[in-house]
């Protein structure tokens, strides 16, 4: 049984009286990140999404034995990582670190937008970005402005996708993150600016277009 | 602003650094002052936050209502 004062009490509870609202709610908010971290472990979507169901069956059989450790997040996603490691390792799925981390040197920004080296301030912007602040919020937040957002995020490879939907959509840590994804902290971070990077520049594309209407 | 190596270009790949906060301290201070005096990577720092700020209004869950069934029926302990 787990402390009262325990953050995920009152919600650890209500799933054990089998509340199905409950239940549902934490599928909904979980369901695709577990299909996302597991992807990192495992050869397809379609075994990502059988890892993703087994963990939710071993979560509903182990839930009596949570302690409140950890937060319920923590120990769910727990479970879904050994579930997807052991699944991966039967799959014979060997992660190469070059997959996670593509040496294709790609920048930011495009070097054209800087003045060339033989320019006395070679380096710095010749065609920087414009300010955005004074577009309408319902401009930022427009349905064009998301789309062209998760259009972006969805043309990112893989292993950059992850992170950044892990860290910047949920709201993970970054030690979180690293934890499920089995990444060093580097790694982490070198896929979350490349990640970053790509969705500004394609929110840029798309907010310019705006100013200049 | 110096022509040197810490130019724009090199600047805007190192911001990811700044906001995660991992940059080490005398770094992060070239970095602060070259934004004090660049408008350029001021703006762009501004859209990777822009770009962090709007990636959190992405979130939208929705399970299929199949799969969402059979975990259902799983928690109710009924056979799936």
């Amino acid at each position: 049984m787990i402390d009262l004062h325990h953050p995920d009490a009152a919600l650890v509870a209500a799933l054990l009286l089998r509340d199905e609202t409950a239940f549902r709610d934490l599928v909904t908010r979980y369901h695709r990140s577990f299909i996302t971290v597991a992807r990192q472990y495992v050869s397809s979507s379609a075994v990502a999404e059988e890892v993703a169901q087994e963990t939710w069956l071993a979560v509903i059989r182990t839930l009596p034995q949570f302690e409140g450790r950890s937060s319920l997040r923590t120990w769910i996603f727990t479970i879904l990582t050994n579930q997807a490691r052991g699944r991966g390792s039967r799959e014979h799925r060997i992660v190469p670190l070059s997959s996670v981390i593509a040496t294709d040197g790609e920048a930011a920004v495009d070097a054209s937008r800087f003045l060339d080296a033989s320019h006395r301030w070679g380096g710095h912007w010749a065609n920087p970005p414009r300010r955005i602040e004074n577009l309408p919020e319902e401009c930022l937040e427009g349905a064009e402005t998301m789309a062209a957002l998760r259009r972006a995020m969805a043309a990112l490879p893989d292993s950059q996708q992850r992170v950044m939907w892990l860290r910047d959509v949920k709201g993970w840590t970054a030690d979180e993150v690293c934890a499920a994804l089995d990444l060093s902290e580097v790694n982490q971070r070198v896929l979350l600016h490349r990640a970053r990077s790509k969705v500004r520049a394609a929110l840029e594309n798309q907010l310019e277009s705006d100013l200049s209407r | 602003m110096t022509a040197d190596g810490f130019a724009c270009r090199y600047v805007i790949e190192i911001l990811s650094d700044y906001l995660e906060d991992a940059l080490d301290a005398s770094t992060r201070q070239d970095l602060e002052e070259h934004l004090a005096e660049c408008d350029g990577c001021t703006v762009y720092l501004d859209q990777m936050r822009l770009t962090i700020r709007l990636s959190g209004k992405l979130d939208q869950d929705d399970v299929p209502e199949p799969i969402m069934n059979v975990l259902l029926n799983a928690y109710r302990g009924e056979s799936t």
